[in-house]
C-alpha cells in the first residue's frame, strides 16, 4: 500500500506540532522518520492513525484521500500501529488482546475464542514469533508483548505498519530480532514507517530516511550517511556524540555496597545480595534491561525502600536505615529515573523546584520562613548556568520540555556539596542537545573527585559515561567489566549470560 | 571486615529464570489461620463465661413441605463445645498448611463457617428453636437489594466508573417503584420505573464523571445526598398528602416454583420467594456470562483496564462507559424496588438505610467479580437476618451488638481480610481524548 501525506499541519493551541509535513511511503520499503523527542514524529503518526485530527493537509492511501474520524477507520483502511507504550490490556490473554475491537462472535455476541487463538497461532507461526495465544500479556517479557502488538496489527490485515520508537524498551538482542521481523514484513510487501531517534538502528534497516525537526521536514538523508551527519541534521547544528573525558583520577573506595538485598512491597526480592564499590572520581555505570533491580538499587541508596538489608557506606558512614533526609544531608545527590514523578513537582515554579531538597534550613529557609530573595537569586543564577530554556524562574516545571525539566533536576542536585551522585536514567526522553550538556555535567562531577553511580538502560549512554560497567540481571550482578567491553558481550550479559572467559575488574 | 562477594549466578536466589515471578503471599496465607483462631477462641470464651444448659431445636422443614425433614434437637452446651473442637481442628489444619507453605483450600473457611455458626447458634438459641429455612431464606430475601446494588457496582467499575451512587440508585428506585406501582396498580410497572430511576441517577453520574471529568467519588456521594433530599422532600410534599393514590403499591407476592420449591431445605430457601428474587437469579447469571464470554463484556473490561488501548482498536471508550453505567444504574435501581414492593408496600423516607454502601463493600469484597460480589452480598444479607432472628428469639447477645454485625462484617471484609484484590486498572479514571 502506498501512503502519501500531503501538507499535514497540526496545532495544539499556539504550538505547531506538525508544520505542513509531506511524506511518501512505498510498499515493500522501510521508511525511517528520524527526529528528536518532541520533533513531532508521534504527533504525525497519531494524525495518520486517526487519534488526532489534522488542521490542514490530507492523507492518501493508494491514491484515495482518507477521512479518518478515529483509529477504527485507520485500521479498516489497512494501517497498523505498534505503539511506543503498548496498547495491550495487561490482564487479558494474547488471544483476547488480538481479537479486541475485531471480535468474531457466535450466537448472541458470544466470543469465538477458538477462532482468535487459531488466528494468533497462524500469524505467529508464519513469522516465527513463538507467541502462545493463551498467555496472559502481563506475564510476558516486553519483547514478546511487542510481537503481540505486531500480531494485532497483522490480524487486521494491515498493509502499512507504523513502529513508534519500538526499541526504547528492548534489549540489544530483542532489538536485533525486531529488525529481522521488520525486514521479513518488508519482504512480505508491507509498507513500514519506523519512528526513532536512535541513529544506529536507522542506518541498519532504513531504505529511506526523512528527518523531522521542530515539526518540519528538514530533508531526506541517505541511509549510508554517517552518525554525525544524521545527528547534525536532527539537531540542526553539529553535535558531539562522544563524551570527551580524560582518564579518571581515582581516589579511595568512597562508596561501598555489601550484600545489599531489597524486597519490594509485593514480596519480590528485587536486589539479591549485591556487593560493589565505587572509588572517588570514578563513574560506575549500571547496565541492564529495565526492571532488573536498578530502580530498587538507587532507591535503597536514597532510603526510599523499606525492606533493605545489607550495608551501604559512604565515606565510612552507614546509609542503610537512615531517613531520606539524613541520606541527602550526608551528601548524596539523586537524579531519579522519572523526573515527572520523583524529580519535580510539576505545579511548582522552577525556583521552588530548585529548593526542594533544602527546604529545612539555610540558605533558603530561616526561622521557618522562606528567604525568597536568596532563592530567587540562586534560581536566576542556575537558570543561566544550566541553560534552562524557560521564560523566567517563575515558570511552572510542568510547562518545560523534558530536556529543560531534567536540567532543573540536575542543577538542583549538583548545586549542593556532594559526596556521591546517583543518576538514574539521566537523559531519558531528553533531546540530543540536552543529553550532551547533562553528560558533560556528570563527567565534570566525576572529575571533581566524587564517586558517581549512573543507571541507564541505554547501552550508548552506559558506554559513553562509564569507567567501569556493572551488569544487573534479576537483581544480581552478572559481572563488573571494563568500559571498553564489546557491545555484543554486554548485550549477552544483559540477558543473564556470563561469558566464560569474562573477568571482573577490581577497582 | 570482609565478606565474600556472592558469586552472581543468575539461577541462584528466589527468582527462577523464564518463569513468571509469583509473589510470596506470606501475608495472605497467614491471615486465614489467624482469623479462624481468633473466632474459635472468642466462641470458647463466650461458652465458658455463660454456658447454657438446655436444648436447641433446629427446625429444617416448614409445614407445607412435601417431604417433612425431622427437627434436630441437640443439647446446647455440649453441641457448642463439639463445634468449638471442630473449629479448632480446622484452624489446626489451616495452621499446618501455612507452616508447610501450602495453599489454603476454599473448603476450610466454608467448613469452619458452618461449624462455628452451628456452635454459636446452639448456644445463642438454647431452650429455643432456630427456623433454619427462615434464617437462610430471609437472608436471601434481605440480600436482594444488596446483590442488585453490587452487580450495578461491579458493572460500573469494570467499565472504569466508580459507582458510589448505588445508594442513590436504590433509593430513587424504591421511590419510583412505589409511585409507578400505585398509579398503574402493577408491581411490574413499578419494577420498570425503578430501573429507569436507577439509570437516571447513573446518567447524571456519567454526565459529570465521564463527560466533565469530575471526581467520581465526589459526584457519587453528592448524588446520594441529592437523592436523599429529593425523595424526603417529595415524600413529605407529594406522597404523604396523596398516600392513597401515590404511595400504596401492590406488593410482589411470593410465587413458589413447582417441583423446585418442593426440594427439602433448598426449595423453601431459594424457590419460594417473590418474582424479584427469581429475576435476581437470572440477572446474576446473565451479567456474569456477558461480562466474561461476550464481545460486549470483553469491551467493557478493556475500557475499564486500559481505555487508551481500547480506543486505538476502534472502541468508543466513553460511549461504552455510558452504556455500561446506564445498565448498571438500571440493575441497581431494580434492587430499590425491593424496599417498596417486597419489604413493605409503601415508600418511606430514607428506607434504604445505607444498603448502597454495603453493596459497594460487596463489590470490593467480591473482587469486582459478579459471582463473588453476589456471594459477598449474600453474606451481608445473612448477617442482617441473623441479627433479626436472634433478637426475635431473645438470645443472650445484646441486640445493640447484633445491630452492629452486618457493618462489622463489612469493615473486616473491606479491610482486606479476603486477600489481595485488584481493582480494574482504570477504575475511577476519566478518559480524555486528545
Amino acid at each position: 500500500m502506498r501512503l502519501v501525506l500531503r501538507g499535514i499541519t497540526k496545532r495544539f493551541g499556539s504550538v505547531v506540532a506538525n508544520d505542513s509535513i509531506s511524506l511518501t511511503v512505498e510498499p515493500g520499503e522501510i521508511h525511517c522518520l528520524l527526529g528528536e523527542n518532541g520533533a513531532g514524529k508521534s504527533t504525525l503518526m497519531n494524525v495518520l492513525y486517526g487519534l488526532y485530527k489534522a488542521d490542514e493537509g490530507e492523507i492518501e492511501l493508494d491514491g484515495v484521500v482518507q477521512h479518518f474520524t478515529g483509529p477504527g477507520d485507520a485500521m479498516a483502511a489497512g494501517i497498523g500501529m505498534v505503539h511506543q507504550h503498548f496498547m495491550l490490556i495487561p490482564v487479558f490473554t494474547v488471544a483476547e488482546n488480538v481479537m479486541l475491537g475485531n471480535e468474531s462472535t457466535g450466537f448472541a455476541g458470544n466470543l469465538d475464542l477458538d477462532a482468535a487463538r487459531d488466528r494468533v497461532t497462524e500469524i505467529s507461526d508464519r513469522f516465527g514469533f513463538a507467541v502462545r495465544p493463551e498467555a496472559v500479556v502481563e506475564d510476558l517479557p516486553v519483547g514478546v508483548q511487542q510481537r503481540v502488538e505486531i500480531i494485532k496489527a497483522l490480524s487486521r490485515d494491515a498493509e502499512l505498519l507504523v513502529f513508534d520508537e519500538p526499541t526504547a524498551v528492548l534489549t540489544p538482542q530483542e532489538t536485533d530480532e525486531l529488525m529481522d521481523i521488520m525486514r521479513q514484513l518488508k519482504e512480505a510487501g508491507k509498507a513500514i514507517v519506523f519512528i526513532t531517534h536512535k541513529l544506529r538502528e536507522v542506518r541498519e534497516v532504513a531504505d529511506r530516511i526523512t528527518v523531522i525537526r521542530h515539526g518540519k521536514v528538514v530533508g531526506e538523508a541517505d541511509p549510508q550517511a554517517s552518525n554525525a551527519e544524521l545527528a547534525s541534521m536532527m539537531v540542526g547544528r553539529p553535535v558531539e556524540l562522544v563524551v570527551q573525558k580524560a582518564a579518571p583520577t581515582l581516589g579511595e573506595e568512597a562508596f561501598v555496597v555489601k550484600d545489599l538485598r531489597v524486597v519490594d512491597a509485593a514480596g519480590h526480592t528485587q536486589v539479591d545480595g549485591i556487593s560493589f564499590t565505587i572509588r572517588a572520581g570514578e563513574v560506575l555505570a549500571v547496565a541492564g534491561v529495565q526492571g532488573n533491580g536498578q530502580t530498587e538499587l538507587t532507591e535503597a541508596i536514597m532510603g526510599l525502600q523499606d525492606d533493605t538489608s545489607g550495608s551501604i557506606t559512604l565515606d565510612g558512614i552507614e546509609l542503610v536505615g537512615k531517613s531520606v533526609r539524613k541520606v541527602l544531608d550526608s551528601g548524596v545527590g539523586f537524579i531519579p529515573e522519572d523526573r515527572q514523578v520523583d524529580g519535580l513537582v510539576p505545579g511548582f515554579t522552577i525556583a521552588e523546584n530548585l529548593m526542594l531538597n533544602r527546604s529545612f534550613r539555610s540558605p533558603f529557609v530561616k526561622n521557618g520562613a522562606l528567604r525568597i530573595g536568596a532563592l530567587r537569586a540562586f534560581a536566576q543564577q542556575k537558570l543561566t548556568e544550566y541553560d534552562v530554556r524557560a521564560r523566567d524562574i517563575d515558570s511552572l516545571a510542568a510547562n518545560l520540555s523534558g530536556g529543560n525539566q531534567q536540567k532543573v533536576v540536575v542543577a538542583r542536585e549538583l548545586s549542593r556539596d556532594l559526596r556521591l551522585l546517583v543518576a538514574a536514567q539521566p537523559t531519558r526522553g531528553v533531546d540530543v542537545g540536552s543529553i550532551e550538556f547533562i553528560h558533560k555535567q556528570v563527567v565534570a562531577t566525576r572529575d571533581s573527585g566524587i564517586p558517581v553511580l549512573v543507571v541507564s538502560t541505554e547501552l550508548d549512554e552506559v558506554v559513553a559515561l562509564a569507567d567501569r560497567i556493572m551488569v544487573l540481571y534479576r537483581g544480581q550482578i552478572v559481572g563488573i567489566v571494563p568500559a571498553d567491553t564489546p557491545r555484543e558481550t554486554l548485550g549477552l550479559m544483559m540477558t543473564g549470560e556470563r561469558p566464560t572467559d569474562l573477568k571482573d575488574v577490581a577497582v | 571486615m570482609s565478606t565474600a562477594i556472592e558469586q552472581p549466578t543468575p539461577d541462584s536466589g528466589g527468582l527462577a529464570p523464564d518463569t513468571v515471578v509469583t509473589p510470596t503471599r506470606s501475608a495472605g496465607t497467614r491471615k486465614l489461620p489467624i482469623i479462624l483462631g481468633v473466632l474459635t477462641i472468642a466462641l470458647a470464651i463466650v461458652l465458658l463465661r455463660s454456658g447454657h444448659s438446655g436444648k436447641t431445636r433446629f427446625q429444617l422443614a416448614v409445614d407445607s413441605d412435601f417431604v417433612q425433614l425431622p427437627d434436630i434437637v441437640v443439647p446446647s452446651g455440649p453441641t457448642a463445645w463439639v463445634m468449638v473442637v471442630i473449629s479448632l481442628a480446622l484452624t489446626g489444619e489451616s495452621v499446618r498448611r501455612m507452616l508447610a507453605h501450602l495453599r489454603q483450600p476454599i473448603w476450610i473457611p466454608i467448613a469452619f463457617a458452618i461449624a462455628w455458626m452451628s456452635g454459636f447458634l446452639s448456644w445463642a438459641a438454647a431452650d429455643s428453636r432456630i427456623l433454619v429455612v427462615s434464617l437462610l431464606g430471609g437472608a436471601v430475601a434481605l440480600a436482594v437489594p444488596l446483590v442488585f446494588g453490587a452487580l450495578g457496582g461491579v458493572l460500573g467499575e469494570r467499565a472504569g466508573v466508580v459507582n458510589i451512587a448505588i445508594e442513590g440508585q436504590l433509593l430513587l428506585g424504591a421511590f419510583a417503584a412505589a409511585i409507578a406501582a400505585s398509579t398503574t396498580g402493577s408491581p411490574w410497572a413499578g419494577l420498570i420505573a425503578a430501573a429507569v430511576a436507577g439509570a437516571l441517577v447513573a446518567l447524571v453520574l456519567g454526565l459529570f464523571a465521564i463527560t466533565y471529568f469530575v471526581d467520581q467519588v465526589i459526584v457519587g456521594v453528592v448524588l446520594n445526598v441529592l437523592v436523599l433530599g429529593l425523595t424526603n422532600f417529595l415524600f413529605r410534599q407529594v406522597l404523604t398528602p396523596n398516600a392513597d393514590t401515590l404511595n400504596s403499591p401492590d406488593r410482589f407476592q411470593r410465587l413458589p416454583i413447582p417441583i423446585l420449591g418442593d426440594i427439602p431445605l433448598i426449595g423453601p430457601i431459594l424457590f419460594r420467594q417473590t418474582p424479584l428474587v427469581y429475576l435476581l437469579y437470572i440477572v446474576v447469571v446473565v451479567v456474569a456470562y456477558a461480562l466474561y464470554r461476550t464481545r460486549w463484556g470483553l469491551r467493557v473490561r478493556a475500557v475499564g483496564e486500559h481505555p487508551k488501548a481500547a480506543d486505538t482498536v476502534g472502541i468508543k471508550v466513553n460511549r461504552t462507559r455510558y452504556r455500561t453505567i446506564l445498565l448498571a444504574g438500571a440493575i441497581a435501581g431494580m434492587g430499590g424496588a425491593y424496599y417498596s414492593l417486597v419489604s413493605v408496600s409503601q415508600f418511606n423516607r430514607e428506607m434504604t438505610g445505607g444498603a448502597g454502601y454495603i453493596a459497594l463493600a460487596a463489590v470490593i469484597f467480591g473482587k469486582w467479580d459478579p459471582i463473588r460480589a453476589t456471594l459477598a452480598a449474600l453474606l451481608f444479607g445473612f448477617a442482617t437476618n441473623l441479627q433479626g432472628v436472634l433478637s426475635a428469639i431473645g438470645s443472650p447477645v445484646p441486640s445493640q451488638f447484633m445491630l452492629m454485625l452486618p457493618y462489622l462484617v463489612t469493615i473486616f471484609a473491606v479491610a482486606g481480610l479476603v486477600g489481595r484484590s485488584r481493582p480494574p486498572a482504570a477504575d475511577g479514571v476519566p478518559y480524555r481524548q486528545q
